[in-house]
Formats: C-alpha cells, structure tokens, sequence
C-alpha cells in the first residue's frame, strides 16, 4: 500500500537517467548508417534563383544532395495543420504549404533548402558548405509590429494573416464597458520563447525493402500522432508500414509534439538511398528551428462595477506564428488562450478577437503551458492594475471576483464549463505560507538597506487533460483527444503496462506503476512499463496539455478495471463462489462470509494455466486495454504569490522568496508533483527574468546560443514553497487533474507583479518581460525623472 | 569541426618553431574559446600546437609583483596561496571566470592572448600594472591590448607568463552578462601607493580600457564619493542586445563604488 496512490515513491527510471544511461534516439546506430545535414538559410526571406549541389554531389563521403525539385518530383507533403479557426468573415484559416525542402522560397533564416547525406556527419558538414545558394532578397518581416504591413510571405495570403478568430459576445461585453464605473486598461506582451530541451531533435529512419516498411526512431512526445501525419498525410503510405519509435526522450516542453521537415527527410532519403539515414541537430539548429514559443501582443479592457466586480472583459490579442503553421499553433491561441480568458473569476461577458500573423521567424506553437500562460499572464497583470487603480489590496481584490465555491459547475462567457473548484483556500493557505500580512514590516526594513521589496500575487486557472474529442473536433481540431492503455498480466502476476502517453521527464514509469500497484496489490518493482513505440504500445495520442495522467492514466484505471473484473470470475471459479460475492483488496480475493481467499498471483496463473478455468464461458489468459475519451478538461487552479527585492542601483531582482498553493486533485505522487511544480516555476522565471527569443529587424536569430540566450539556472532560484490543496475532478474514476504545466503558468505574472509592486512607491506602474536588470533599472530611472518634473 | 592535427611542443620556443612551419597554426591552451570555435568550423587551422607540456605553469612571488605562468588554469590561481595573500582580488577574480569546467581548463594565457571584450582577466592584467613576457620580449598592459580580440602578439610570439604588481588594496567586481557571465561590465580597482588604476572590461567598444577619470578622482580620494562625484560616459561603451550603453556606463560607476567599498 506504501507504494501507491499518494505515496512519495522515487522515481523508477531515474537510477538510468542520472547515471547517463539512458538511450536516446542518437544513441541508437544502425548498419550501414549514413548522415543526413541541411543546408539552411542564413537569410530570413528570400527567392531562391538557384542552387548548384555539383561540387557538394562530388565531395568526399557523398550519397546524395537533395532540394526541394526531388521532394516535388516524388509528391511528398509537407508537414499539416492540426487544428484550424473559422475567421470572424466566416473563411477559413489560410494553410500555407510548409515543403520539406524550399520550393523557390525561404521563409525564415534555418529554413532548410537542401539535405546532404554523406558516410560521416563531418563529411556531411563539409559537403553542405559547397552547396551554392543564388538568393534574390526579399524584405524580412521580423516581428509583430510589421507583420501586417510587411512584405507577402505566402502567395496570396493578405497582410500576412493566417486567421482572424473571435470568441464571446462582443456586443454585450463592449456594453459593458461603455456601462462600467472604470474599465482598466492594459497592454502586455508575452515575450518570444525557445524551448531549449535537454536532448536537441534527432531522428534516425531505416527503410526495409524486403517488406516495403520503415522504422522511425525520433524525438517525439506522441510517435503514434507522427506516424499518423507522416504515413497517412505526407507519404501516403499504408500506416502499418511505418513503426514509430521514441525511445528515451530528454525533454520536450510541446517542441517535440509536432512532425518536422527533417525527420521526413530521412525517412524518405532512407528509401531513396536504401541505407539507415540519421540526422541529429546541434544547439544551433535547435535555438534557429525547434518550434519556438508565445510572443503576443494583448490589449485588455477590464469593466468594473461600482463595487469593484468585473462586469465584462475585452481583450484583443496578436499572436505572431512564424513562417509556417505548424501543427497546433492555431489551436494554442485561439482555444487554448482565448477559452481561459475567464480566469478563475466570474467575468458575466467576454470577448476576444485573436488575429494569428505570419513573420519570417522560425514558426511558433506550444511551449509548456500553450496558450494558458498568456491567458493567465494578461488577465492577472490586469487584475493587479485594477486592485491598485482602484486602491484595493491584489489579494482581496481577487477574492471578491472569484468564483464563488457554491457556483460550481460554472459556466464561463468563454466555452468551458468548469466541473469543480474552490480558489480561496488556495489563496489563504498561499498567503500564511508566505505571511503575507506582515509583508509591509519587510518592506520597510528592505528599504532601510536601499532596496525595493515587493510582493505579487497571482491566481490562475488552466485547462487540462486535452480533450474531449467530440468539443475538440466542434472546434476545429483534427484528431481525437483520448488515451490508451493496455494492462498484460503475466502467469506469475506481474505486470506490463502499454501506454499511449508518453514519458520524456515526467515520471509515468513510476506514477503509472502505482496505480497498478494500488489496484492489484503487488508491489511497484512487479510493473514495467512501456511506451513510445507503434509496434508495443496501443495507439495513443501522446503527452502535452498535461493529458498523461488526466487522460492515460484514467484509460490505465480503466483496463485495470477490466482485469479486476475478470479476475474475480477466475477467482470465483477457483473459489467456487459466485462473482459477485468475491471481493478483491490489497492483492487478494475472498468471498464475503466466508474464510476463503486466493491470491491474484494464484488468479493470473489460472489465466494461463487454465487446467481448472471456465473455458466455456471465459477466454484464458489476462490482459486488457481501455481507450478513455474524457468527459470535459480537468481544470486546476492555484495562487502563487512572488517576494521580491529590486536594487535600484542596478535594477536587478533578487527573488527571496516563493509560495505555491495548486490544487491539482487527487495526488499519485506527491514528490513528482512536487517536481513538475518547481520545473514549471523555473520556467516561469525564465520567461519573466532571463528568456527572450531576439530576432533583429533583418530577421537574423540574435538569441541562437547559450551565450546570448539566458537559461534559469539553479541560482537565479529561490527554495520554493509549494502545497497543495484537493478538490478532486469529478469527471473522472481517479480524481486527478494535472500537474505539468501550472508552475510555467502561475508564475510569470506573480513575478512581475511583484516587481511592479516593488516600484509602485516610485510611480512605476508596468514592467516588460524579460524583466532584465536594464529593463528594470530604466522604469526606475523614467519614473525618478517623472517624479523630479 | 574540420580536420586538423595536433602536436604536442616540449618548450616555447618547440611552439613558436611549429607555428612556423605550418601555414595556419594555432596554439591550444585550454581550448575553452578555440575548440568551439573549431566545433563551429569559425576557423580551419591547419595544426594545434598544444602548449600544455611546455612547463609554463606555476606562480611565482617575486616581491613586488607576482608572475603566473601562462599555462596556470584559472582555478590553480584561485587556490593559490601565494595569489591568496599577495592579490587577493586576483584569486577571486579567477574563481569567478566561467563555471567549474571551464576553470579547470582554461588558462591565463590563452585568457589574454584571447583578449575578449567581455573577459575578467585583461582587467586585471591593465588594473595591476602588468606585464606580459613571452619567448620574445616584456610588453606592458598597457601596450598589449589593441581593441577586442586584438594584442600586440605578432604570429609566432607565444606568451610564457604574466606579472602583475602587487597592489595596496585592490577588488573586481563583475556584473555578469546574465546568459554568458562573462562580464557585462566588470571594473578592476587597483590602489598603488603612487596612484589608483581603474580598468573595465567588458563594456568598451575597444575591449578592456583604464578610465582615467574614476582613476584621477579616486588617486586624490578612494572613496565611494569621488567615484560618485565622477560623470561615466557612455561614450565609447558597446551597445547590445544585453546592455545599452548608458546602462554600461551606470555599472562601471556602481561596480567602482562597490569594488572602492569592498
Ligand atoms: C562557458 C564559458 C564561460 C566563460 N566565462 C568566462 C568569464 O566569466 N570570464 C572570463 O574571463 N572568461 C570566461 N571564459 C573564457 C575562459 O576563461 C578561457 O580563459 C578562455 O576561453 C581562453 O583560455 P584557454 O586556455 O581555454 O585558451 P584557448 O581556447 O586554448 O586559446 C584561446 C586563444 O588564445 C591563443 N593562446 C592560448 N594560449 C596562448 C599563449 N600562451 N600564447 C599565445 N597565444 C595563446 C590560442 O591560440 C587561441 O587563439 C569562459 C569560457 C567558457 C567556455
């Protein structure tokens, strides 16, 4: 029992991770092995006039060069859209084609042009360097502020748009802030991001010719996902010839959900060439062409009654998307931002228009937390403005306008429905943790030694568990949102779990163990668990929207059910008792009434042993999958209040300290939890202090190395205070919400509203993330010569 | 990285003989700057002549100056004694190059012959007065830095050590470029019985740089009121996606301030 459910177990797989064990795709080496380089743009836009591969097709080491003509000529597709909007015209969102190689045109700088595949990566490199490139240059558009009035990056696409979405009821949320007592207005941006996983994208594809098939090793956080789009959409190819393998993945951070041009590339080369074709990016192919994250715009209206509730709230967003849709950029701002936009509060009306714009950057999707963040950020920025407009502390101003306990399900202005909740307890317990009432005494010793404390608080909501597939599929998306799991009980009761989720950090050999273990009563080290290859695993949908629990692991809790139910007639039968009378705990049958009992390990080998068995009625053997498709997203909510002293002489922040207060539901493992908390916190850092994805106004990549792009380390962090409190998803047999995501979420406003707070006694009133020392010592320097005026 | 090779020199003037049989030879010191360099294929030298069984490590207390070989890592001076308790501020400013890794193996030496805009070292050699001895000749801290990765280091000309002199008081203080920590500005404070040396790196657009003016106020009052007293221009100072100018020139006063009242 110790080892399951809610019990703080270490982690199973971390003994082979932290002693550099693990096997990665680039660990894995085939015979006859070659290596595929791209060549790549080093300018933002451009026409290609031509390119000469002669001299790279000559080069020492050489199999093949290949442009995008070879592509063409064989029909290959590229990559596809998985999510669309309808415009607010009614017209459909515009789907530029994303070749696998440039066809005539480059749209961002890294944007592949040729791939040279040669007998070493050194020869490949070399190779690469020969290939000539006639560019005629077109004008870059670099960032937002351009992209309407910039030069067409896709033909026939207008003003560089991809859609122009709305959600809400404008006319009734405008009404209500011509009506309001104050409407506070605010306009943030939420900073441009790059994942920067641990392990950089690989992908290592061998081609069989005797059975037709391929075999894909890759990067990915749902390889199921990517064999469907490769085989189905990109290579018409039956779907069963191609086997899609993610083995050990060191970190995605939603930048490995998506199917890349490169891992095509081998897989169609490797073909070509009839030899296994491996491609690994170095850093810098990372930083130019993993797909980056956030970088919005948002303008909000918030509409305040006279007795400070919101009465309405407006926000109009523009979100910049890079060069190319890639597979879920539409969905991450428009449902998976515009949807949250009701917060944890209770907002009568809501609107928002999100427009989607395309720039010659490298293309932009979901980056931990997709969409919530940005939903979270705006609207607790304008709810610590409006606390201090109208003079109200920020934690009593968010109590007032939540939603109250009572009210729930809660229907928002904005699609969702809200099963459960209950914010203030995370709020209360958030502000004992950091003794927030005597945050005042501190400022004023803080002051006496020159420097500025401050204190931010914010409260957040996130959806989760992605997705119902029928509310998915009625609102664009293209693919299901259900999870998988098989449940293999070998003769002598242990157990393999086959799961459609997918681990690349997050612990589910350990987490999913446990539910086993708490089901069947047998110990944890009796479950192995596998995942990440098409050919092992049911089809599943893969990890992001912090789903693996809220959606795989309720599928698990499903098969197990099964296995539970079967057991019992087996143990019935054995029994000679009737199932319904048998009763299954801690690992062992009995019958009610009676002093008989049998083990499940004494049921299992029944299964396949099935010398005394119902063979007329029962099958032999044990072992059973669920496809869960669940019911409505989980939704967990929390405060974090941010303590921070700014020293004006600099401008930096020092963070001294941290409170997290999440209700996440129902706990498998707390430490896990506890982990994926204080990663997602760090991340949140980063996106507020250090992180900023830089392209100058040539479209050239500034930020492409650890050198420019800064990284939170351990030191830029605080020890953190993290609880939790439960009120369990009712939708689902587990209780359980999800935890990934919330601490990337939470965080980024809580920071900075604490900075802001830290000046406000200077008139400082807003604050630009990155909140960097310059950034944060000049809103000093132009409120101290404000003031001197 | 393209292919190359390496050979391994018995003393300097070993080095200085390869370098000048090949056509583009390159010294490897600890390769912390030039095997990434080569990693990036930023340069394609035809042979390294690895320096490090040259006996070119080692600090020397020669009473008024300590002298450091040029093959000494960054964490030896760090730990040394003898740095301790002659210039301490010289064993922190080694201590605080880079992370653990990096410390372990890269050098003085190739620190300075380096001469990057953003690096500790170059301060330290200009603040304490130093002078750098190679198998050719002595040349001053003050003649050896041109401009950002610029010296006075002519093709075949290896640095075998450098001698600082040994200050009445002295400290560095480093602000850290947040993603490299490699200075953002960083000012070494020098007080000599004859005057005060201000030197920053990290800031200017020329590389390392004495400011003569903070060096002129705190020579008659080493106090943090002189330096406050001083006007530090932006002029001159490097403008980048991390650090304005203006911003740069507010840190040079503050870490002066700071390294005055250390
Ligand atoms: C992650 C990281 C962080 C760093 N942070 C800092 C920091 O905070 N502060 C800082 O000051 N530095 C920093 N550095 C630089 C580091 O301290 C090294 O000093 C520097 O990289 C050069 O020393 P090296 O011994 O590695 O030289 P190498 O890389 O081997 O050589 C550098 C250059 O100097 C030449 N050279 C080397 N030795 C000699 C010699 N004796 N005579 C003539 N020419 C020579 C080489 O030919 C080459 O051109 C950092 C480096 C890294 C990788």
């Amino acid at each position: 029992m110790s080892e399951g459910i809610g019990a703080s177990v270490k982690r199973k797989e971390d003994k082979k991770f932290l002693t550099g064990k693990g096997k990665y795709t680039d660990d894995i080496n085939r015979p006859g092995q070659v290596y595929a380089h791209f060549v790549r743009s080093d300018v933002a836009h451009a026409n290609i006039k031509s390119i000469n591969t002669k001299a790279a097709s000559q080069a020492a080491g050489v199999v093949a060069v290949y442009i995008g003509e070879d592509v063409a000529a064989d029909g290959i597709g590229g990559p596809i859209c998985g999510w669309v909007v309808p415009n607010r015209d009614g017209s459909a969102t515009h789907e530029p084609p994303h070749p696998l190689l440039a066809q005539g045109k480059v749209r961002f700088v890294g944007d592949a042009i040729a791939v040279v595949i040669a007998e070493s990566v050194e020869q490949a490199k070399s190779a690469s360097e020969l290939v000539e490139v006639d560019y005629e240059e077109l004008p870059a558009v670099a960032n937002l502020e351009t992209a309407s009035s910039g030069a067409e990056i896709h033909e026939g696409m207008k003003e560089n748009r991809y859609f122009d979405w709305e959600l809400g009821d404008e006319a009734a949320t405008d009404k209500a802030l011509q009506s309001a007592a104050k409407v506070v207005k605010l306009s943030v941006r939420n900073n441009r991001l790059i994942p920067n996983a641990m392990e950089p994208r690989s992908a290592l594809a061998e081609y069989d010719d005797l059975g037709g098939s391929y075999t894909l090793h890759t990067t990915s956080q749902n390889p199921h996902l990517a064999r469907l789009i490769l085989a189905a959409f990109m290579f018409q190819i039956p779907e069963s010839k191609l086997r899609v393998i993610a083995p050990d993945v060191g970190g995605g951070f939603g930048s490995k959900i998506y199917v890349y041009i490169e891992e095509a590339v081998c897989i169609w080369s490797s073909k070509k060439i009839n030899r296994p074709v491996k491609w690994t990016a170095d850093r810098t192919q990372s930083f130019l062409t993993d797909a980056h994250g956030r970088d919005h715009i948002n303008n909000v209206q918030l509409a305040l009654d006279e007795s400070n509730k919101i009465i309405g709230l407006r926000v109009d967003t523009v979100c910049n998307l890079g060069s190319y849709l890639s597979a879920f950029a539409v969905a991450v701002p428009t449902y998976l931002h515009g949807t949250l936009l009701s917060g944890l509060y209770d907002i009568p009306t809501i609107y928002t228009n999100v427009k989607g714009m395309a720039t010659t950057t490298a293309p932009v999707d979901a980056y931990r937390g997709a969409g919530r963040p940005e939903a979270t950020y705006l609207l607790e920025r304008t709810m610590d403005a409006a606390a201090r407009e109208v003079g109200m502390d920020q934690a009593e101003f968010r109590r007032l306008n939540f939603i109250p306990k009572d009210a729930f399900p809660y229907q928002t202005a904005v699609a969702l429905q809200y099963d459960t909740g209950d914010y203030e307890p995370n709020l209360d317990k958030a502000m004992e943790m950091i003794d927030y009432k005597s945050f005042e005494a501190r400022r004023s010793e803080a002051s006496k030694r020159g420097k500025y404390r401050g204190i931010g608080v914010s409260s957040y909501i996130e959806a989760c568990g992605l997705a119902p597939s029928a509310v998915a599929g009625a609102l664009g998306g293209r693919v299901g949102g259900w999870e998988s799991a098989s449940v293999r009980v070998d003769p002598t009761g242990t157990v393999t779990v086959f799961s459609g989720a997918h681990s690349h950090g997050q612990g589910h050999a350990t987490t999913f163990s446990q539910i086993v273990s708490e089901r069947l009563g047998i110990p944890n080290a009796n479950v192995e668990f596998v995942h990440g290859d098409s050919d092992k695993t049911p089809f599943g949908m893969g990890t992001y929207g912090s789903r693996s629990l809220a959606v795989g692991g309720v599928a698990l809790s499903k098969a197990l059910d099964k296995v539970v139910e079967k057991s019992k007639k087996i143990a019935a039968h054995l029994m000679e008792a009737s199932a319904e009378d048998v009763e299954f705990k801690d690992g062992k049958f009995t019958v009610a009434g009676t002093d008989k009992e049998t083990a499940f390990g004494d049921v299992a080998l029944a299964a396949y042993v099935p010398h005394n068995y119902p063979l007329e009625t029962l099958e032999p053997g044990l072992e059973e999958t669920a496809f869960y498709d669940p019911m409505n997203f989980t939704y967990p909510a929390g405060t974090h209040i941010a303590e921070v002293e700014v020293d004006p002489a600099t401008g930096v922040v020092e963070i001294v300290d941290w409170a997290a207060c999440d209700d996440f539901g129902n706990l498998i493992n707390p430490m896990i939890v506890e982990g994926q908390v204080h990663g997602g916190i760090a991340q949140g850092i980063g996106q507020a202090l250090l992180e900023n994805a830089h392209y100058d106004e040539n479209g050239q990549l500034l930020t492409a190395s650890y050198m420019d792009y800064c990284m939170p380390r351990a030191d830029d962090l605080p020890s953190f205070k993290v609880e939790c409190t439960n009120t369990p998803c009712t939708h689902n047999d587990l209780g359980v919400k999800g935890c990934g995501e919330a601490g990337a979420i939470a965080s980024p406003p809580a920071l900075i509203n604490a900075i802001i707070n830290a000046l406000s006694p200077l008139g400082v009133s807003d604050m630009s993330m990155p909140a960097t020392p310059e950034t944060v010592w000049r809103a000093i320097q132009n409120a101290q010569a404000r003031a001197a005026e | 990285m393209y292919s190359t090779k390496i050979v391994k020199a018995e003393n300097s003037s070993a080095a200085v003989q390869a370098i000048g049989s090949s056509k583009e030879g390159k010294i490897l010191a600890g390769g912390m700057t030039l095997i990434p360099t080569l990693k990036q294929r930023l340069a394609n030298p035809d042979c390294l002549i690895d320096i490090s069984s040259c006996g070119l490590e080692g600090v020397e207390d020669k009473g008024s100056s300590v002298r450091i070989g040029a093959m000494t890592k960054h964490a030896a001076v760090a730990e040394s004694s003898s740095v301790a308790k002659a210039i301490p501020a010289l064993a922190d400013l080694a201590g605080g190059i880079g992370d653990r890794q990096v410390r372990n193996r890269g050098t003085l030496g190739g620190s300075v012959a380096n001469n990057d805009p953003a690096a500790c070292y170059p301060s330290a050699v200009m603040a304490l007065d130093g002078t750098v001895h190679t198998n050719k000749r002595d040349i001053s801290a003050d003649d050896f830095f041109k401009g950002m990765f610029e010296t006075a280091l002519e093709e075949d000309e290896v640095i075998e050590s450098v001698s600082f002199k040994k200050p009445e008081k002295a400290c560095y203080m480093k602000f850290p470029n947040p993603a490299s920590r490699y200075a953002m500005v960083g000012v070494f404070v020098a007080k000599f019985s004859d005057g005060v040396r201000v030197a920053v790196t990290g800031a200017g657009e020329e590389g390392v740089f004495r400011h003569s003016d903070l060096e002129s106020a705190l020579s008659s009052n080493f106090s943090e009121e002189a330096v406050s007293g001083v006007e530090v221009s932006s002029d001159g100072l490097m403008s980048d996606i991390h650090a304005s100018a203006d911003y740069r020139a507010n840190l040079i006063g503050e870490m002066t301030k700071r390294a005055v009242s250390s």
